[in-house]
């Protein structure tokens, strides 16, 4: 049964891929259901993630650096795959250099030493790298829990738990290194990641949901700015002004 | 991602100024601009309303509202009546200071570094900036797009915080209105001042 869905899912996501050239990532995959998974999510936000959000902001502030920190550079792990598929030989240099610093003399990570010393990782997956080679983002919805995607990131996000050295030794339990894991340290740490970010987000949020007339809207149009710009690698200005002169 | 908290944190520092002329040159006019705010939104004597009403007035002043309003309409502004589109602006420009001032509330302690600035063509000059938050978070970066065809009066037409840009958000959530809506601008006008209303 569990697999016949599974079948489903993957056969919608190639279904479409394949129509990636048609679809911008602004039209939408299936708006009523996204806006109602959408509901769904704010409500799971306002229950369960904001008030432990809240909670972790009052957090001495060693704590949360360190738990930031730590999680950062497991993310990191996914980048150096990506960087490899991606050709890009600098940023391999820059996020290996950067997991074997912090593991090492950051001490397991809750330390960030690679930064000082020049090494800034760009956090890369499988999305950003489809990207990279010209794949377009296709249409849009939105995950229970996981929040918005496209249909070349949801692919994305599931060929990442088979590129990802941490998915790797965790939720595939095979050892790296003498290293292993299992399905709850995957999930602790990916939880631990949410919460940080949504710590770190709590103004942002209390305001875009106070300013916004369409809330839905503006989490779609925040997500696909920042989706571009993370395949770019770059903060680029739109330049879509045009000549609209007064 | 600090992004995010970045964006609406600086939202409004870009509506801070004084009532001084500032300089016409756009670094200058940026950091003149937003110093003058930091330092205005960081008084303790003034209240609330104070600030609200000093944010309104250098916002009129130096961002250019009426084209923002025209930018974040879209395709429609070149097909709907101009009494259509006049109304728009008005209700635009309500909501959009109401929406600024809001977010006042949202702003911390911050230093301020003008990087660079890069014309872009006789109209368009970007500035890139820096906010340093006191609290130790990590610096975010800020670029204004800044409308430059009057260059004695340069006015501020975006900001684009960390990649994203706030017209650009704001466009695309009015037309994700307008097409639930049959591109019903009159929609939209009531929308906006359902807002200014609340």
């Amino acid at each position: 049964m569990i697999s016949k869905k599974i079948a489903s899912v993957l056969c919608f996501i190639i279904i479409s891929i394949t129509s990636l050239d048609k679809a911008k990532a602004s039209e939408e995959c299936f708006e009523g259901v996204s806006r109602t998974i959408f509901k769904f999510n704010l409500a799971f936000d306002n229950v369960i993630l904001e008030p432990i959000a809240k909670g972790y902001n009052k957090l001495p502030n060693p704590i949360k650096i360190g738990t930031s920190n730590f999680t950062s550079n497991i993310a990191t792990l996914l980048s150096i795959p990506n960087a490899l598929l991606q050709g890009n030989l600098a940023q391999l240099g820059h996020s290996t250099g950067s997991v074997i610093v912090n593991s090492t003399v950051g001490i397991l990570g809750l330390f960030n030493p690679a930064e000082r010393m020049g090494l800034k990782p760009h956090k890369e997956d499988v999305g950003q790298t489809l990207g990279t080679y010209g794949v377009g983002p296709g249409c849009y919805f939105v995950l229970p829990i996981l929040g918005p995607t496209t249909a070349r990131d949801s692919l994305g996000m599931i060929a990442d738990t088979f590129v990802d050295p941490f998915a790797y030794i965790t939720i595939r339990e095979k050892e790296l290194f003498g290293i292993s894991g299992n399905d709850l340290d995957y999930f602790s740490v990916k939880g631990t990641t949410a919460v940080d970010f949504r710590a770190d987000n709590i103004t942002a949020f209390e305001s875009l949901e106070k300013n916004s007339i369409d809330l839905y809207s503006s989490f779609k149009s925040v997500y696909l700015q920042n989706r571009e710009n993370k395949i770019k690698n770059s903060l680029g200005d739109q330049d879509d002004w045009g000549n609209l002169d007064n | 991602m600090n992004r995010l908290s970045i964006f609406f944190l600086s939202f409004f520092l870009m509506f801070q100024s004084s009532l001084l002329a500032y300089s016409t040159d756009p670094k200058e006019f940026i950091s003149e601009l937003v110093s003058e705010a930091i330092n205005k939104l960081s008084d303790k004597s003034l209240t609330i309303e104070e600030k609200s009403e000093f944010i309104e007035k250098i916002a009129l002043e130096n961002v250019d509202i009426p084209a923002l309003g025209l930018y974040t309409l879209g395709e429609l502004r070149k097909t709907s009546d101009k009494s259509d589109v006049s109304r728009y602006q008005k209700a635009f420009e309500k909501y959009f200071l109401k929406s600024l001032t809001s977010r006042l509330s949202d702003y911390s302690s911050s230093k301020f570094e003008v990087i660079n600035s890069d014309q872009k063509s006789a109209n368009y000059t970007i500035i890139n900036s820096k906010i340093l938050p006191n609290d130790g978070n990590p610096e975010i970066k800020i670029d204004w797009r800044i409308y430059t065809k009057n260059p004695d009066k340069p006015l501020i037409r975006d900001l684009i915080v960390e990649g994203l840009s706030l017209a650009r958000t704001q466009k695309e959530e009015f037309a994700s209105i307008l097409s639930s809506n049959n591109n019903d601008i009159n929609i939209l006008i009531s929308k906006l001042e359902e807002f200014t209303k609340e």
